[in-house]
């Protein structure tokens, strides 16, 4: 297939298409909404199922229903849109079926603004829904990643029978740039061993987030945290820039991770021993990459498009070794590069000294540089 | 088991579509009249191989226990969106979605009005008991003025507590449904009528003729705080005048099938 210019928002729903997604089923919100127009086209012309609910509570129980048969099935979203799709999620994750989610997330909180965000890293990654689950969340940084990440949710539900999120921020979906998209598979009805198509020539099942007997709940959530040990040892995914010598680790995920290697870059033009590690997987962490990088780095610096999430992950993973420095810039602000380039050159000639909560000294330098304006 | 009749004696027996499991409901209260006139219609169909069932949340959270078919369990209200993402994937599957009237006519109420709207092929069945059950007979969308309930210990007042809701009535309005109706489960003729009913929702979904849901008014003796018999005296004399029996919707094509 050759590259072309593709919108990140058309790209997932393309690319879900061609990994051989069934059902679609979603709610109109920005900046997610090019997601749920490019299905309406192309799922009626294929043949497939497109739906668009009456709300995002609505949309995340036609996808429950839809993956209890084993179909491939997705929906996608924005932030207020993902809070009301939790209880679903909940539930599915407890009916132990496969799910492909997507937050294209926005400023907030509440009705916030349609800017790119990262404000839903904890929602996604530490709960949101009730209930004592995890799940996997892949953080994509470029439309081309958004593609592939997208196809690989498909698997990795399925492979572990749980939702697969994939949090893109606004402006993944909407920025154009050149990607490749891959080969149309067949649509492939697996034949589950647990899927609830109708009881033809076998003994019936049932598929139920319920377990009224504490035992059974017992037995149910240690269960799914057994295959969340095999997430997580299979499923860590990030990429490395520059770190074979760097005395200064800056973390960032999605945009912001992007937006952090330029200043890396710069900042290695200069001559400072700088590197990046940029999450793919969010969840799982890669808890043990950072810890290795503790042992041989200075500092770790983390930006995120936020007040510091992702930042208390690095903070466990370093283990108090190192300072843990924080840049983040809520509210859908994006950080530009000389921003970022600015925070490395403090942190390389500034003494640190590991704090308990990086964001506090962060607040006080964001607050003096909104008072200036 | 041992013969207890023969068979050219045999008036009454467990239905196919039932399995062996022993229902958890009060005594008196009319789920399993309401349960056993499905299983009927699935036998008489042919369709239990092709049925799949979403269970509700309130007292008959534990349906998918009692039928020998598929089924799923839905989160509070959200049955017919869950039903439409099974029918939609499977259009030859018979889906049916069992819910009482907290669920479907007040936290489910977008869910039901939408599928019915969008024409779904799927059948409701819906128990209206004026009552929550399962939380222990708190005020419903349907409780009737001046009734006692645990959420409306002075009987329910209109002016701060509002009126009931006439579900087959407003789903009648839309254009989506196809057969809406509403039966009680209070006598033996009522009940056939009720059975006659489930049938042709059922019929109305295989048809492809649009929405359909039967409305049973029901009994809930526990929480009603009085009889069994005195419940069926009290929905015959006070929920039947608030909630007439009465076709609502049938479709051009649905008064066509003949059961």
């Amino acid at each position: 297939m050759a590259r072309e210019l593709l919108k990140g928002n058309a790209a997932i729903a393309e690319a879900a298409i061609r990994a051989g997604l069934e059902a679609y089923f979603g709610y109109p919100i920005t900046p997610q909404t090019e997601v749920l127009e490019h299905f309406a086209r192309r799922m009626p012309e294929l043949g497939r199922v497109f739906v668009q609910a009456e709300s995002e509570v609505a949309a995340i129980n036609m996808v429950y229903g839809a993956a209890c048969t084993g179909v491939r099935v997705m929906s996608t979203s924005s932030s207020p849109g993902v809070s009301l799709m939790l209880e679903g999620l909940s539930y599915i994750i407890g009916t132990e079926v496969p799910v492909v989610l997507v937050n294209v997330m926005r400023g907030g909180p509440g009705l916030g603004n349609i800017a790119p965000s990262q404000g839903d890293y904890n929602q996604a990654v530490h709960g949101g829904g009730h209930g004592d689950y995890n799940l996997i969340v892949l953080a994509p940084s470029t439309v081309q990643e958004a593609i592939d990440l997208t196809a690989l949710s498909f698997d990795l539900a399925e492979r572990y029978r749980t939702v697969c999120m994939l949090i893109a921020d606004g402006s993944i979906g909407q920025m154009m740039e050149p990607a490749e998209l891959p080969e149309m598979k067949p649509v492939k009805r697996k034949n589950w061993d647990w899927a609830t198509n109708g009881a033809i020539g076998r003994k019936r099942r049932v598929l139920s987030s319920i377990y009224i007997d504490p035992n059974d709940e017992e037995v149910a959530n240690l269960r799914m945290y057994r295959r969340w040990e095999e997430i997580q040892k299979n499923e860590v995914r990030y990429k490395e820039y520059y770190l074979e010598d760097a005395e200064f680790v800056v973390v960032g995920f999605g945009t912001a991770g992007r937006v952090a290697l330029s200043a890396v870059r710069a900042a290695r033009q200069q001559g400072l021993k700088v590197g990046l590690l940029r999450p793919i997987a969010v969840s799982p962490f890669p808890y043990e990459v950072l810890d290795e990088l503790s042992k041989r780095a200075s500092a770790f610096l983390v930006v995120e498009m936020n007040m510091g999430q992702m930042l208390n992950d690095v903070q466990l993973a370093s283990k108090g070794r190192i300072p843990v420095e924080f840049y983040g810039r809520p509210g859908g602000m994006v950080p530009f590069p000389d921003e970022i380039s600015s925070e490395i050159e403090r942190i390389a000639t500034t003494k640190l000294e590991i704090v308990a909560d990086p964001r506090h000294a962060w607040a006080e330098r964001l607050a003096a540089i909104l008072e200036e304006g | 088991m041992a013969t207890i009749a023969k068979p050219e004696n045999l008036v009454y027996e467990r239905p196919q579509a039932f399995t062996e499991f022993p229902t958890h409901y009060c005594p008196g209260c009319t789920h399993g009249v309401a349960h056993r006139l499905i299983a009927e219609t699935l036998d008489e169909m042919n369709i239990t191989d092709h049925a799949i069932g979403v269970a509700p949340v309130g007292c008959s959270v534990f349906a998918y226990n009692y039928f020998d078919c598929d089924f799923v369990e839905a989160a509070h209200g959200r049955a017919p969106a869950m039903a439409t993402g099974i029918k939609r994937v499977l259009p030859d599957r018979v889906v049916f979605s069992y819910q009482g009237d907290g669920d479907l006519a007040s936290i489910g109420m977008a869910e039901i009005m939408h599928a019915a709207g969008r024409g779904e092929n799927l059948t409701v069945i819906f128990i209206n008991n004026a009552i929550y059950g399962m939380t222990g007979g708190q005020m419903a969308p349907t409780s009737l003025p001046g009734m006692k309930t645990t959420s409306s210990p002075l009987g329910r007042d209109v002016e701060l507590q509002g009126y009931p809701l006439r579900m087959s009535e407003i789903l009648a309005n839309l254009d989506g449904a196809g057969y809406i109706v509403r039966r009680s489960l209070h006598n033996p003729a009522n009940i056939r009528k009720a059975k006659k009913a489930i049938r042709t929702a059922f019929e109305t979904q295989v048809h492809g003729l649009g929405f359909s849901m039967v409305e049973l008014l029901s009994t809930c003796p526990t929480n009603w705080g009085i009889s069994p018999l005195e419940s069926l005296t009290w929905l015959e004399e006070h929920m039947i005048p608030a909630f007439p029996l009465g076709d609502y919707k049938v479709a051009p094509g649905v008064a066509e099938i003949k059961v």
